[in-house]
């Protein structure tokens, strides 16, 4: 492609945005994950029946044109209640992330500028933070504080707090050096400025793929917990404790632990190629953490 | 000399650690909400009862010596007894130790055995369409929750083929045979994610060792390709390799929760998810620690590797 001057002239924003939309798999997941959001909203107009009338005729019946994939053990249409699963494993996700990024945000940004021992004592909690499986943390703070989806995605963001604090960590650490800091510092900004001013929007990249990314692992979680029946606690469902519900009565009728299934698996894997298509358009930063 | 040196110095370096993730169970407790005597002491405890439990935990004590007092105990192995079945916790997990062992270590060597043919061979067809179906599939492999395949799995080889039983476990030492052939399904519902996960790393690695040019130099030398990848390639490519094994050790025992409830196996994870509802927090702290210490464990063991894979790290 010809470099025109107006395509120079362009502010860096903009140039992640034609970067992004070049890149087809992480459009073409954006797309879906929208399209689930759209869903996730407008569920009520969308789905064909009531997600929690159940009908003593209907129970496990096949596929068909009354209900598109079968309907459960109860009698309820699987199709309406994945659509509206699609809220509450939508909103948990959410949830989980924004508790994570409330707590390893700033401790990622207070470790990497402050450096020291303070640096110290903070990363090797987290060092021993991350010792633990993620989802056996999980499964023990739910333990403790009582399943119910709260407590789930709670556990799920403390658990996560560490990935996020090692992220932002490293790109504070990495600003630190840079001379701008030392110019603002000698003009005689406070520390609190300079994090917030010119620390954190470096720190925004990393940030954005990293939480996006964890988008789809507090979705997989949430899912595992909510299959495990720690998760969300019925009448209320998400596309775990769909999966977990429909899965004892697969062989009679395997549609809906499938559809449940292929759901969560599809969402996930978006998040995972927006993500990857987000830190490959920014440029030079690296997706870190695992 | 060097390399027990290495050694003791790794080991050393592991304390502090295990003394935090210690710290970090026993905090754990407090997350209880309310009075963790009272959930001790059960439903409708008297007030003296719950005193006892109190003054069991040591809940009535300054902080340091409640963690003291508790720190002591896991030294000498005692994690304190189950509410429910009133056994020693240590003895309840390590009853179901093997099981989850024996799984975790079938899944990785299905995963290594799926992820090192695969990775090298996109490396060597690097940009060609079976590099990027390989790319593809990994990324889905990855993006599948582990219940998703294993229902998959059961579903297709268990309950319409009949080839598998569908759930169970049967100690080795009963039935070596039927052994292997119950865990066959739990390990791939587990190993895909690993071998998807590390199949990238191994193509990563291998792109990078196959542009060095001490494999120009065995290329001249005349050696077969086959040659050159397990004896230069494999070997140098190695460390990366095992470092993402050890990172990927906690989501395989995190894994193992949900594969050991689908296929109805008593490991580790069913022993945890019971203890949830049962409101079991003795058996429930003592899973969350000795799982951190087996990761812990397995973390020494790759850095041990290192130093077989690479000898300058012994050296160093």
């Amino acid at each position: 492609m010809p470099v025109t001057p107006a395509a120079v002239a362009l502010p860096p924003a903009s140039g992640f945005v034609r970067r992004f939309c070049r890149n087809r798999t992480a459009m073409i997941s954006l797309c879906i994950l929208v399209l689930i959001t759209l869903v996730a909203i407008f569920a009520p107009y969308l789905a064909p029946q009531d997600p929690a009338r159940s009908s003593l005729r209907a129970i496990m019946k096949p596929p068909s044109l009354k209900y598109l994939l079968g309907s459960d053990d109860l009698g309820r249409d699987v199709l309406s209640r994945l659509i509206f699963a699609s809220r509450l494993s939508l909103i948990a996700s959410v949830q989980a992330v924004v508790i994570a990024l409330g707590i390893g945000l700033p401790l990622g940004l207070i470790s990497g500028y402050v450096g020291g021992w303070v640096d110290a004592i903070i990363m090797r909690f987290n060092d021993a933070l991350m010792s633990f499986p993620a989802l056996i943390l999980a499964v023990v703070i739910v333990g403790m504080m009582g399943p119910s989806l709260t407590n789930a995605m709670t556990a799920i963001g403390l658990v996560y707090a560490p990935r996020v604090m090692r992220v932002v960590r490293g790109s504070t650490l990495s600003v630190r050096q840079e001379v701008y800091i030392t110019s603002a510092r000698a003009t005689g900004c406070g520390d609190a400025r300079i994090i917030l001013r010119h620390v954190l929007p470096n720190v925004m990249g990393p940030l954005v793929v990293q939480s996006t990314v964890l988008m789809g692992q507090a979705l997989l979680a949430e899912a595992g917990l909510s299959f495990l029946g720690l998760g969300v606690q019925p009448p209320e469902a998400s596309w775990g404790s769909i999966l977990g519900s429909a899965f004892p009565y697969m062989q009679r009728s395997p549609v809906p632990t499938i559809a449940a299934g292929l759901v969560i698996s599809v969402t996930v894997l978006c998040f995972n190629l927006v993500g990857d298509g987000i830190r490959d358009s920014v440029g030079r930063m690296r997706r870190a953490g695992d | 000399m060097n390399t027990l040196l290495y050694l003791a110095r790794r080991l050393l370096s592991a304390v502090p650690i295990l003394m935090l993730v210690g710290l970090i169970t026993f905090l754990l407790i407090h997350l209880t909400p309310g009075d963790p005597a009272a959930v001790v002491a059960g439903d409708n405890a008297t007030a003296e009862a719950i005193e006892a439990a109190r003054h069991r935990l040591g809940l009535d004590k300054p902080f340091l010596m409640q963690f003291w007092d508790w720190l002591s105990g896991v030294m000498v192995g005692d994690l304190g007894t189950s509410f429910t079945s009133g056994r020693p916790v240590v003895s309840l997990i390590f009853d179901r130790l093997p099981i989850t062992l024996s799984l975790t270590a079938g899944s990785t060597l299905i995963g290594l055995g799926i992820a090192v043919p695969l990775g090298v061979l996109a490396a060597i067809w690097r940009g060609s369409w079976s590099d990027r179906l390989i790319i593809i599939t990994t990324s889905m492999g990855i993006a599948a929750p582990e219940f998703f395949i294993g229902l998959l799995l059961v579903l297709v080889v268990a309950l319409n083929m009949g080839l598998l039983p569908a759930t169970g476990y049967v100690p080795f030492a009963e039935d070596p045979v039927e052994w292997a052939r119950r865990l066959i399904l739990p390990c791939f519902t587990l190993g895909i994610g690993l071998a998807a996960e590390l199949a990238r790393q191994v193509r990563g690695a291998m792109i990078d060792v196959l542009s060095r040019d001490y494999i120009q130099t065995a290329r001249a030398k005349g050696l077969s390709t086959l040659s050159i990848i397990v004896k230069h390639g494999l070997k140098n490519a190695a460390i990366p390799i095992v470092t993402v094994l050890g990172l990927q050790i906690r989501r395989l025992l995190g894994g193992a929760v949900i594969v050991e409830q689908i296929f109805a196996m008593n490991g580790v994870g069913s022993l945890a998810v019971r203890a949830v509802f049962l409101r079991d927090l003795p058996v429930l702290l003592g899973v969350a620690l000795i799982t951190a210490v087996v990761v812990l464990f397995v973390n020494l063991l790759v850095d041990m590797s290192y130093g077989y894979f690479d000898p300058k790290v012994r050296q160093s």
